[in-house]
């Protein structure tokens, strides 16, 4: 088998990937950026509002505002050492993106211009329109292209993270257009590879978010941690899922309900259709419940009217809602409210690590959405997760290269081994046993199904025990999928069945904690525990592989830390 | 009563290079659904059908650019070609023209990646890297001079254009409408510094003057970029160097 090796190895090629690769090059690293897709089709793409951080003179904003709206929203149980950091290295990354070409939207005098956010109390979410993610996926990616110590591995799908006593020394990947194995190995590896929204049938997320490195690092024997906190994003389009972006509230949107009220009063009154957004979905739910939903093609769903916006602002700041609510539910939001019900849209939960992006395992690290530093807890606030792919993008690799510097080469002979046995076993698996009768596409429909029916914005006992049974069943099915494709070049047939292994590991990460989290916190909501138990639960569930199912640790939140800057916050009620 | 369930015929290009000398088709009666675009049909295909079939797709909104083919014949996102607006008639889904062919519906874009980079499509200015950041550090940009690039950063790199080009499918050393789009992109970005250095390549014969203004490239655009008229506008800036380097070889360092 080919080894390829570099200083560096980052899986991924979306904004956090990117960013740590350029942070890694800086110092001098050789990296290998390994990537499924064409790092500008990551799912940084698909993002829309824009990017917080404290970059304007004339809003009355600080550095301790944004962290205090930040470690409210996460309902207390961020770390805040993590999140004071954060709060501090916002303005430079959005800076130094801006002097590496994102057009972010201006104001007349050519400063940046900022808008207002669910959750935060003050406008500094920087945009570009509305399609912020794809500006800085782009800005980014094509930066990347002039640092010549970036070498990209584009369309390599991982199966295997290598661990030698202990200590992580590469990847084992697909390249999809040969269907040949190859072994990276280098002296630390960073996984940017991004959520696993596609465990549910209704997501914003693309196809690719199947949290290929959360199902790699698990199985290697990283814990993934607070994966009970899906984000349910308030606006989706029904039918597909499609994310219309908080920024059409934040520039003035109402949500209504089917009397035309705007229900919110009722909920959040103080912050309206700018509360975070845990609380809104919460509240969307409630108005289904007690009959105020709209029935429509595909269930019941709210509105979000824009039309008092006028077509001028439309057409500034939300051009992109505008194309797609017309191109995918035939309503032009200048004419019509648009219909919209809450829909999976991130992870807080991901791999356990640090605010350097380490992971318990050595030489392995972690950022962007699938790692869980501690910054968001129990709920992100919108606008805060593309400023966190460049923060912990950047320490991260540079974390990573400053411990790659200290290291010698070192031999990979046994390596090549546990490399050639995972090639074995996933030819033995998918290509030469075809004794079974399961699908893949039936498969990752019932789980998607299954986590539909009892993993939702509210949670109880029984239906969590349902999801864990059916989530084992499916596993159990697994072990009889059959391929129908057994070629090498460009099989998607077999990604997509090592993408539902990891989706199938993953599912009872996020099951188990729902079930042993017998409280109510930011997007873990359970009917039979309705209320938050700071004695018990101001933690992070950590999740680890074992045979008989995952095994859970819990951390406490850090919630003061030598040398602080800021004024660190005790976990008060959460009121807006 | 049995139901009648509604279904379109798909037509699709196959070429599996392990078991076909040549491209060849193949045809699936997939369920009508008047929500479904053609991706979605191809989805459907690959779950409950024929595992085999193999295409690229990622967002399904339209941004990612990773889901570009033909559908009867013409380049398309194919997550924003609605199955009804060809119901009840057939659908013929392609490979995108003028890239050879991975598999099945998955083309080589090694092409465009390079020229790409070759076309420097980041600021150049000797500070990028190391002038101050941090609260306002920006470099200023009044909204004006946004609009003269913002046009030309919307591409997504869905190679929609180079399916459409006539003269790339001829050609394959023409930099091509993206690429061309793209360097316009961040010529025209005040911020930078590197248009010399750009126009270097761009200007050479297989950069811009092999185009003959068919204009099918912005015709095609989902993103409504319009890289015919950064060709244009490139061809006439090109020739004003030219002209001031003959007139004022003095004024050209």
């Amino acid at each position: 088998m080919d080894n390829i090796s570099h200083d560096i190895l980052i899986i991924g090629g979306g904004l956090a990937g990117l960013r740590a690769a350029t942070a890694a090059a800086d110092e001098g690293m050789s990296v290998g950026l390994v990537s499924k897709v064409y790092p500008m089709r990551s799912h940084t793409v698909s993002a829309e509002g824009g990017a917080a951080a404290v970059v304007r003179e004339d809003t009355n904003d600080t550095l301790q505002l944004h962290f205090e709206d930040t470690v409210k929203g996460s309902d207390f149980i961020a770390d805040q050492n993590v999140v004071e950091y954060f709060v501090h290295e916002a303005p430079n990354e959005l800076i130094q993106l801006e002097h590496w070409g994102c057009p972010w939207s201006r104001e007349a005098d050519g400063t940046v211009s900022v808008r207002a956010f669910g959750g935060m109390s003050v406008n500094r979410t920087l945009f570009a329109a509305d399609k912020s993610g794809f500006h800085m996926l782009h800005a980014m990616f094509q930066t990347t292209l002039k640092f010549d110590r970036v070498h990209r591995y584009d369309e390599h799908f991982i199966t295997k993270i290598l661990v030698e006593d202990g200590v992580c020394r590469g990847v084992v990947a697909i390249d999809l257009r040969t269907g040949e194995f190859r072994m990276f190995t280098g002296k630390a590896t960073i996984l940017a590879t991004g959520g696993c929204g596609r465990l549910w049938a209704f997501t914003t997320n693309a196809f690719i978010n199947t949290g290929d490195g959360l199902g790699v690092a698990y199985r290697a024997g990283a814990p993934l941690s607070d994966m009970e906190f899906p984000q349910y994003h308030p606006t989706g389009l029904p039918g597909t899922g499609i994310l219309i972006t908080e920024a059409a509230r934040g520039e003035g949107g109402y949500l209504i309900n089917k009397d035309g009220d705007r229900f919110l009063k009722d909920y959040i009154p103080g912050r309206m259709e700018l509360g975070p957004r845990d609380i809104i979905s919460r509240a969307m739910m409630q108005e289904f419940e007690a009959g105020r939903g709209i029935q429509g093609h595909f269930g019941e769903h709210l509105l979000l009217d824009l039309r008092h916006l006028g077509e001028a602002k439309i057409n500034e700041k939300l051009p992109f809602v505008r194309e797609l609510a017309e191109n995918y539910v035939g309503i032009d939001p200048v004419k019509a409210p648009i219909p919209v019900r809450p829909v999976v849209h991130y992870m807080m939960g991901g791999v356990r690590c640090d605010i350097d992006g380490q992971t318990p395992i050595a030489g392995l690290y972690a950022a962007g959405e699938c790692a869980q530093e501690g910054l968001n807890g129990g709920n992100r606030l919108g606008s805060n997760s593309l400023t966190e792919c460049l923060v912990f993008g950047r320490r991260t690799g540079h974390a990573a290269a400053q411990y790659a510097k200290g290291l010698g080469d070192r031999p990979v002979n046994n390596l090549t081994k546990l490399a050639d046995e995972e090639e074995r076993r996933i030819v033995a698996r998918f290509f030469e046993d075809s004794s079974g009768d399961e699908r893949v596409g039936l498969l990752r429909a019932e789980l998607q199904q299954a986590m539909e029916r009892n993993v939702g914005v509210y949670r109880t006992k029984e239906g969590l025990e349902q999801a864990k049974t059916d989530v084992q069943a499916l596993q159990q099915r697994f072990k009889r999928v059959r391929l129908d494709d057994k070629s090498k070049v460009f099989n998607t047939e077999l990604q997509a069945a090592l993408e539902l292994e990891n989706l199938l590991d993953i599912a009872e990460t996020v099951v188990e904690p729902a079930i042993l989290r017998e409280e109510s916190r930011g997007s873990q909501a359970r009917r039979d525990f309705p209320d938050r138990d700071d004695k018990k639960f101001l933690v992070h569930s950590m999740m680890f592989k074992t045979p008989d199912g995952p095994r859970v640790e819990w951390q406490e939140s850090i919630l003061e830390w030598p040398n602080a800057k800021l004024k660190e916050m005790v976990p008060v009620a959460r009121q807006y | 009563m049995a139901v009648q369930t509604k279904t379109i015929k798909l037509t699709v290009t196959r070429y599996r290079p392990e078991q076909e000398r040549a491209p060849v088709t193949q045809s699936y009666d997939v369920p009508y659904n008047e929500d479904w675009v053609v991706l979605d049909a191809l989805q459907w295909i690959k779950d409950f059908e024929d595992g085999t079939l193999s295409f690229r797709w990622s967002c399904h909104m339209g941004i990612c650019g990773s889901c570009g083919m033909m559908v009867n014949g013409t380049p398309k996102l194919t997550c924003a070609a609605f199955l009804r607006d060809y119901y009840p008639g057939e659908i013929r889904v392609e490979p995108l023209s003028n890239f050879p062919i991975i598999r099945d519906l998955v083309v080589n874009i090694d092409d465009f990646m390079q020229k790409l980079e070759e076309i420097k499509p980041y600021i150049i200015r000797a500070d990028a890297d190391t002038a101050p950041v941090g609260k306002g550090n920006e470099f200023r940009q009044a909204p004006e001079q946004v609009e003269d690039y913002h046009q030309f950063s919307m591409c997504i790199n869905c190679m929609l254009c180079y399916a459409a080009c006539p003269v790339y499918g001829m050609e394959p050393r023409f930099l091509g409408p993206a690429a061309i789009a793209l360097a316009h992109r961040y010529n025209m970005d005040s911020r930078d510094e590197g248009r010399d250095q750009r126009m270097s390549f761009v200007a050479s014969s297989e950069g811009i003057w092999e185009c003959t203004f068919v204009g099918e490239c912005s015709v095609v655009c989902p993103k409504h970029v319009d890289p015919a008229a950064a060709i244009q506008r490139t061809k006439l800036a090109t020739t004003n160097d030219f002209f001031k380097s003959i007139l004022m070889p003095w004024g050209n360092k």
